[in-house]
């Protein structure tokens, strides 16, 4: 590798991480203030948040995989299968099914969050994408980040620019023990919610023959035609999928922080496009990948490092840390961490 | 009526002009040869039959129903399969699922495991590593398994872009007696080659293509004598 200026850059940058990481922890190991129990706590909030993250990570990366479009309006596509869950489950709470069978009605919000998230993102794909696909350029991002607009006002026009309580069925707010630890029984249930419906949709893709045509796609669209793939069903069923996961990831994050509102999608979705992004954009794995390790850093970091250095009430600038740790990682390893080498230009 | 015909087509890269006024016929059970210098339009005369570009002049027409125009996926269905230049096999997939693909146009899933074993067995180095990833195999392996990809679609005509390129000699040989073999079983086959000494061998009918529009046609036999096509394409090998 020749050793140019980019190069010093990157070496110092990474040493200057690596600096302010053990400075941190070293800090925080010798001011010893937090127990057992409220580290565990941290990680599986971390754990937790990075399911949600992976899920909505998914969406973006497949999409990429296969048109090589940044998905602007992901996250807001994913508002509104949050708010038709929402009212959905508003209407759940008349019938008491969250008291005599919890388990059943977070199933059905999680689906018509999903249902819907995954309606909404065929019909952007096919009356928004589809038309501008051919013209190339700036206009399918440019139109996307238009969809993103035009989702969340039209959010905001038909349920107002208020924050609505999601509701908080008291099975929710308990907790379980594990061993001497106790784990809140939302983080149980939104970790067996995302692992579900990651391990589904790993089926879902190497499994199937739709599936294994998007790959193809991904790979290359142009073979991919001549096997006799309909691309542009291939590219239905990819933004059909990535609907899905983002409408089950939305809900699972609405009922973590237990509320919505119009511009919830904004931070979720940049935070899981970068997830995606720290993964390697188009990658599957580096999706899921992405969005944990992004999860456990915005759990642990701020505590973990940020507090060891002094500074105060660390858990606020967990945003910072984690698009901190974003940057870091893409400057020492552009193609993200399971991406490939971009192939070099002449 | 031929299998195929193509009749004065025209296909344009923007204002430029591949290909003019081609016109050719292949039929049913034969082996037709395309040749000609780099450059020539053999590869995109094959992308206008595939429907991958568009033509913008003439017709094209296969079992007498006319397909230009139709999508490329919808060729395929029709039994048109093509090997493209550069076997442009499926890297990240396994060699399984890369056949798998082959036969995506196809239902009927019984009739696909008969014709999978008959691949198989016409190229049984691809048996031994179907859990591979494609990109792991050799150039000869991936000519193998483009070829195999093709054949599991169960196409009555396949168009074959410059199936020797880049091999030894010794491969080269091969893959044109399994050319023969394919067609021996009944498929039609439209061949492009650099490789025009083996070309018209084994080709019932050929055209020479020069910058765009046919230049000579005759059977594989009368071409192989024609003093142009000895002292441009065939040289002194
Ligand atoms: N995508 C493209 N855009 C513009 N011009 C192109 C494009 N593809 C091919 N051409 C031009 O069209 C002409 C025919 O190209 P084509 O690929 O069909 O040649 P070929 O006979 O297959 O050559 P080779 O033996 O090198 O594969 C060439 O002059 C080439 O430069
Ligand atoms: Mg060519």
């Amino acid at each position: 590798m020749r050793k140019d200026f980019a190069w010093f850059v990157r070496r110092g940058l990474l040493l200057c991480a690596i600096l302010i990481v053990c400075a941190g922890i070293i800090g925080t190991v010798r001011a010893d203030r937090y127990s057992t129990e409220q580290w565990f706590d941290l990680v599986a909030f971390g754990l937790t948040l990075g399911g949600v993250y992976a899920l909505i990570a998914l969406g973006y990366s497949m999409v990429y995989g296969v048109l090589r479009l940044i998905n602007f309006a992901h996250g807001d596509t994913m508002t509104v299968g949050v708010f038709i869950a929402y009212f959905v489950a508003r209407g759940l709470e008349h019938t008491k099914l969250f008291e005599t069978s919890p388990a059943v009605a977070v199933a059905i919000i999680l689906i018509v969050g999903a249902v819907v998230s995954a309606l909404v993102a065929l019909l952007v794909e096919r009356f928004a994408y589809r038309p501008v696909r051919a013209s190339g350029g700036f206009a399918p991002l440019i139109t996307s980040i238009g969809m993103s607009f035009l989702l969340q006002q039209t959010c905001r026009g038909m349920f107002g620019s208020g924050v609505k309580a999601y509701p908080d069925p008291g099975w929710l707010q308990g907790s379980m023990r594990i061993g001497t630890f106790s784990v809140p029984n939302v983080e149980v249930m939104v970790l067996c919610a995302a692992a579900l419906v990651m391990a589904g949709l790993y089926l879902v893709v190497n499994g199937t023959r739709m599936g294994t045509a998007m790959r193809a796609t991904a790979e290359d669209p142009r073979a991919a035609v001549l096997m006799g793939i309909d691309i542009n069903k291939v590219i239905a069923f990819t933004f059909l999928l990535g609907g899905l996961t983002a409408g089950v990831g939305g809900v699972l994050y609405a009922l973590i922080y237990k509320q919505v509102y119009f511009m919830m999608g904004f931070l979720p979705g940049i935070k899981a496009f970068g997830a995606a992004v720290l993964g390697g954009i188009g990658s599957i794995p580096g999706a899921m990948a992405g969005g944990i390790i992004l999860g456990l850093a915005e759990g642990i970091g701020p505590t973990l490092i940020l507090d060891g250095l002094g500074i105060p009430a660390p858990y606020q600038l967990r945003d910072l840390f984690a698009f901190a740790l974003l940057i870091t990682v893409l400057i020492c390893r552009p193609q993200g961490l399971f991406g490939e080498a971009p192939a070099r230009r002449a | 009526m031929s299998l195929l015909e193509v009749v004065d087509v025209d296909v344009l890269y923007g204002n430029v002009r591949a290909i003019q006024g081609v016109s050719l016929c292949v039929e049913a059970g034969q082996i037709v040869t395309l040749i000609g210098a780099n450059g020539a339009g053999k590869s995109t005369t094959l992308n206008a039959i595939s429907g991958v570009l568009p033509i913008s002049r003439g017709a094209i027409r296969f079992k007498g129903q006319l397909i230009s125009g139709l999508a490329s996926h919808g060729i395929v269905r029709l039994g048109i399969s093509q090997v493209p230049e550069g076997r442009r096999i499926f890297g990240k997939l396994t060699v399984s699922e890369n056949i798998s693909l082959g036969s995506f146009v196809r239902n009927d899933w019984h009739e696909i495991q008969q014709d999978r074993e008959r691949v198989l067995e016409l190229f049984p180095r691809l048996r031994e590593r179907l859990r591979q990833t494609a990109g792991t195999l050799s150039g000869g392996e991936q000519q193998m398994l483009a070829m195999a990809r093709a054949l599991v679609a169960r196409p009555a005509l396949i168009l074959l872009d410059e199936p020797s390129m880049g091999l030894a000699p010794m491969l080269v040989e091969q893959v044109f007696e399994i050319i023969k073999e394919i067609n021996r079983q009944g498929v039609t086959i439209l061949l492009v080659e650099q490789n025009a000494f083996a070309a018209l061998e084994i080709a019932d009918q050929a055209y020479v293509l020069a910058s765009g529009a046919i230049s000579l046609t005759g059977s594989g036999a009368e071409l192989l004598r024609h003093e142009q096509v000895i002292s441009a394409y065939l040289g002194e090998g």
